[in-house]
């Protein structure tokens, strides 16, 4: 502790649980937005990572509301939330916006895209797994072409609806922050939209190890184009997250409001490591300047040509620092607000704990835990599209041989 | 139409209707009577026990010790202030009785000297005001006085006059510059002494013209149009 | 036509005298058991608050009242009477974080420099201090809930388990809370604390369980000094409404738009 504390301010009330919060939502919102743009916008190259996309965001939207849930006074009056919302609290709006987004959108969009793998797998498959299967179809299982090109239509406009939900749900969530007036380090318009630039950025990156690490483990070649495109992406979203973080320092320091004093003593002392180190250094601007330098960013060739081997193993690089940077983030927005007095005229210190519901483990299991039930949910629905059905005459013969 | 909807609507629909009925089944039953919120939850918060009775209810038995407080410098200090929270003794007059903090440690978490303080609030050093006494030896607690009315300003004004000891000023007396009538002692608030009103009284001193002393000033030209006390602090005289 | 206006809050139409008991016939009657040295129960018969009855045996009425609280800082002797009385009186357990009502002291030196502190909340009063001749001007500001007519706390709260009473205060609903937390983040004040043992938020409550009895909150009547008056915002023949008429009144933070009922007197542009 330094300097005054109001008395009550003697304990942080929001720990690591809450900063793993908008960390995995972000990803979500990331993945999915990733996934539409081969949906929707036609980039045909990310089209091997669109499925896993899918499949990563609604693994990390199922994980997203725990530690939310386990970080409440009673969690078990968590349904109150459905009860009684409270029309003006921007909390309250989680329930609907997470029920909109993983019923709506999220498994709809599954769905409608797997239909027709599932009637395959459906069809061949035997013994309990056939029923299995058969109830994902919901007994749909009518695959003439009229059907099928509904499905395809369906899923296009529900990807069209998703990308505004997308927004909306971690737009949301930087608006949790962006609007406790109370708080100067997190009261700020940009918050809601620097958060989901930096959930884009986390969302790439994240399907971008996921990818290269799946597709390796199933020993397969890497589409190259494909991790070009997505390196590419990555810079771009890295590009305007950090123009918009700036922009946001700039005018907190230009303005120079009652806040500043206690705000510069906040980074320069207590988010040393975790703002100015991780996020900014090693968390954005060394991928920065490596995609920008081997991507095809700015001009038809990259900067500097890059053999193929070591390209991959600098995005996959750059993809793991930007999700320490970005995590980075999410711990100096949560954590760093709560470091100093709202008396403004001290900061105060929080320890973390390893274990305990709040603690450090429980942090890294609900971290893991999404990875765990993506790993379920490739062996149910594999993302691969390999099966027969899927494949061209052409490749059919091919395989073949 | 295709498979995919009417399937599709039957599942949305069994999974709303469920959640509209369950939401139905459980929300508090006060829920909204009088705001967005559980009206009853108010009943609950204003049925919680009150540990502090009021120094109404004091009064109602007390009457003898009321009166005398009423009447002297702890008029304003509640009964339950000093002697505890007294609603179980209102509830067991005999089973429960309120404490009597009748040691010096009691009374110095009010009266000890510190800057802090309000001016003028009486306080003491506890280490030399007759160490190691009881209070309640010279002061009655319900009505306290000083047992000789103080001859000196300085055992109430103690900030200004340890201040005043330190200044060019030591030399001179309360009484040259205030008038406090015998009355203020009694009432310390509602009968105040004077205050200077006018440069002039300044001027008996630091007017030019006056040989030997304090510095001067021409009491014409210097810091017109402000009164001496706007600049310089007369208790403790600044000279920058 | 009647002339007296329907909403008038000290004069409610249609309001009558209580039957039956005369208090001061009353009060008389007790004085004269007590000296004659009858024990009596008083809790059985009458007493403002102790059995839940009003100083005028009425049923209480929330929309005939609109509370606040006057804190007068000039008056304030940093005893920490009222962070004690409010511990016991709200079983506010004596753990550090947990005050509903609190005393600062602010200290500002010749150059300037600020210096707060508020050990134990000021519960056991304060150190002298050590450098007085630096010191341009020391004082003691009592801190609680403002009861803000806009309340932030409220505004957060996603299921409602906080809320404005009719009469003006804001309430903590212990059964309804899931103990997210948003609230504490959002009030600018510091008011509200986690309570562990019920898992959920807690603050001040103007002593509710007191003020529907007739009766101050604990806090002002344990103040020896009456730094802290409470009492009817509206109306003008009342103790708080004659002290916002006759002081120069600031309320804490006040471009953050909360509207505190909390009525600082002559407050220093330090405090926040």
């Amino acid at each position: 502790m330094q300097g005054f504390i109001y008395p009550n301010e003697f304990e942080l009330h929001w720990s690591l649980l809450i900063v793993l919060y908008p960390y995995l939502t972000g990803l979500v919102a990331g993945a999915f937005i990733l996934a539409s743009l081969e949906r929707v916008f036609n980039v045909k190259e990310v089209q091997p990572t669109y499925r896993l996309a899918l499949l990563t965001a609604l693994a990390f939207l199922i994980v997203a509301p725990l530690p939310l849930q386990a970080h409440l006074g009673h969690p078990e009056r968590s349904y109150e939330i459905f009860l009684t919302p409270n029309s003006r609290s921007a909390m309250a709006m989680f329930g609907f916006v997470y029920a909109w987004y993983l019923a709506v959108v999220l498994l709809l969009e599954v769905w409608f895209d797997y239909r027709r793998d599932l009637v395959g797998w459906y069809q061949s498959a035997k013994g309990p797994k056939r029923w299995f299967y058969y109830a994902l179809t919901l007994g749909a299982t009518d695959l003439s072409e009229k059907s099928l090109k509904f499905d395809d239509s369906a899923g296009r406009w529900i990807t069209v609806l998703g990308i505004p939900s997308a927004f909306l749900l971690h737009g949301y969530v930087g608006f949790i922050f962006g609007s406790v007036k109370a708080n100067p380090w997190w009261s700020s318009v940009l918050m809601p939209v620097v958060f989901l630039l930096s959930a884009i950025v986390s969302g790439i990156a994240l399907v971008l190890v996921l990818y290269m690490v799946t597709t390796m483990a199933r020993g397969k070649p890497v589409n190259m184009p494909c991790l070009d495109r997505l390196a590419q992406f990555l810079f771009y979203a890295i590009v305007i997250d950090l123009s918009l973080e700036i922009l946001d320092f700039i005018h907190r320091l230009y303005e120079s409001e009652e806040s500043i004093e206690i705000l510069s003593q906040l980074i320069e002392g207590r988010l040393f490591l975790s703002l100015i180190v991780l996020q900014l250094l090693l968390g954005t601007l060394v991928p920065f300047v490596v995609l920008g330098l081997t991507t095809h960013s700015f001009r038809p060739k990259p900067l500097i040509q890059v053999p193929e081997e070591l390209r991959r193993m600098l995005f996959l690089l750059s993809a793991i620092l930007v999700q320490i940077g970005i995590f980075s983030m999410r711990f100096n927005v949560v954590i760093g607000g709560q470091l100093f007095s709202k008396s403004l005229r001290g900061l105060t210190v929080y320890k973390v704990e390893f274990l305990g519901i709040e603690g450090l483990a429980s942090t890294i299991f609900l971290l893991l835990l999404p990875l765990f039930i993506l790993w379920l949910l490739v062996k149910i629905l594999p993302p691969w599209g390999e099966e027969p059905w899927n494949q061209k005459p052409s490749e059919v013969a091919a395989i073949q041989g | 139409m295709v498979q995919q909807v009417p399937r599709l609507a039957i599942v949305f629909t069994i999974a709303v209707a469920i959640l509209l009925g369950a939401r139905q089944l459980l929300i508090p039953p006060t829920f909204g009577e009088d705001g967005h919120y559980r009206a009853a939850a108010v009943d609950s918060i204003a049925a919680h026990p009150i540990k502090y009775a009021g120094r109404q209810a004091c009064e109602l038995c007390h009457a003898e010790q009321a009166e005398v407080r009423l009447a002297g410098n702890h008029r304003g200090v509640g009964c339950e202030t000093c002697h505890g929270p007294a609603a179980p003794h209102v509830q067991g007059p005999l089973d429960v009785k309120p404490v009597i903090p009748d040691t010096r440690e009691f009374c110095v978490t009010c009266h000890s000297y510190n800057a802090s303080r309000p001016t003028g609030f009486p306080q003491i050093e506890p280490a030399r005001h007759n160490f190691p006494r009881p209070c309640k030896d010279c002061h009655d607690p319900h009505a306290p006085v000083p047992p000789v009315t103080p001859g000196e300003c300085s055992a109430c004004h103690a900030q200004i006059a340890r201040q005043k000891s330190l200044s060019h000023h030591a030399e001179l007396s309360c009484a040259v510059c205030h008038e406090a009538p015998d009355t203020h002692k009694d009432a310390p608030r509602s009968v105040r002494p004077t205050k200077p009103q006018t440069r002039a009284l300044c001027g008996t001193c630091h007017a030019a013209g006056i040989e030997e002393g304090p510095p001067q000033i021409d009491l014409e030209s210097h810091g017109v149009p402000y009164m001496c006390w706007d600049c310089h602090y007369p208790h403790f005289p600044e000279t920058r | 036509m009647s002339l007296i206006p329907s909403d008038c809050r000290e004069c409610p139409p249609g309001s009558v005298e209580p039957e039956g008991v005369d208090r001061r016939d009353f009060v008389k009657k007790m004085a004269a058991a007590c000296a004659a040295g009858v024990p009596v129960v008083l809790g059985v018969v009458g007493v403002p608050g102790v059995n839940g009855q009003t100083v005028d045996g009425e049923r209480y009425d929330p929309t005939m009242h609109y509370y606040g609280m006057g804190v007068d800082p000039a008056k304030c002797i940093g005893c920490g009477r009222c962070v004690n009385a409010c511990k016991t009186e709200n079983d506010v357990p004596r753990t550090e974080g947990a005050f509903n009502t609190w005393v600062e002291r602010y200290v500002i030196r010749n150059d300037g420099e600020v210096i707060v502190d508020s050990p134990d909340g000021g519960m056991e009063g304060f150190p002298e201090l050590a450098d007085e001749a630096g010191i341009r001007k020391s004082f003691f500001v009592p801190k609680l809930c403002n009861h803000c007519a806009n309340p932030p706390c409220v505004q957060v709260c996603p299921v409602g388990a906080t809320f404005i009473t009719q009469d003006g205060v804001v309430l903590v609903d212990d059964d309804y809370c899931i103990g997210c937390r948003y609230c504490i983040q959002a009030c600018p004040y510091g008011a509200r604390w986690f309570k562990e043992e019920k898992r959920v938020a807690a603050k001040c409550t103007f002593c509710y369980h007191r003020i529907v009895k007739g009766l101050v909150p604990a806090c002002v009547e344990a103040c020896p000094t009456q730094a802290r008056i409470f009492g009817e915002v509206e109306g003008r023949a009342t103790p708080l409404a004659r002290f916002i008429r006759f002081n120069e009144i600031d309320v804490l933070k006040p471009a953050l738009n909360t509207r505190p009922k909390v009525y600082y007197a002559n407050l220093d542009g330090e405090v926040r």
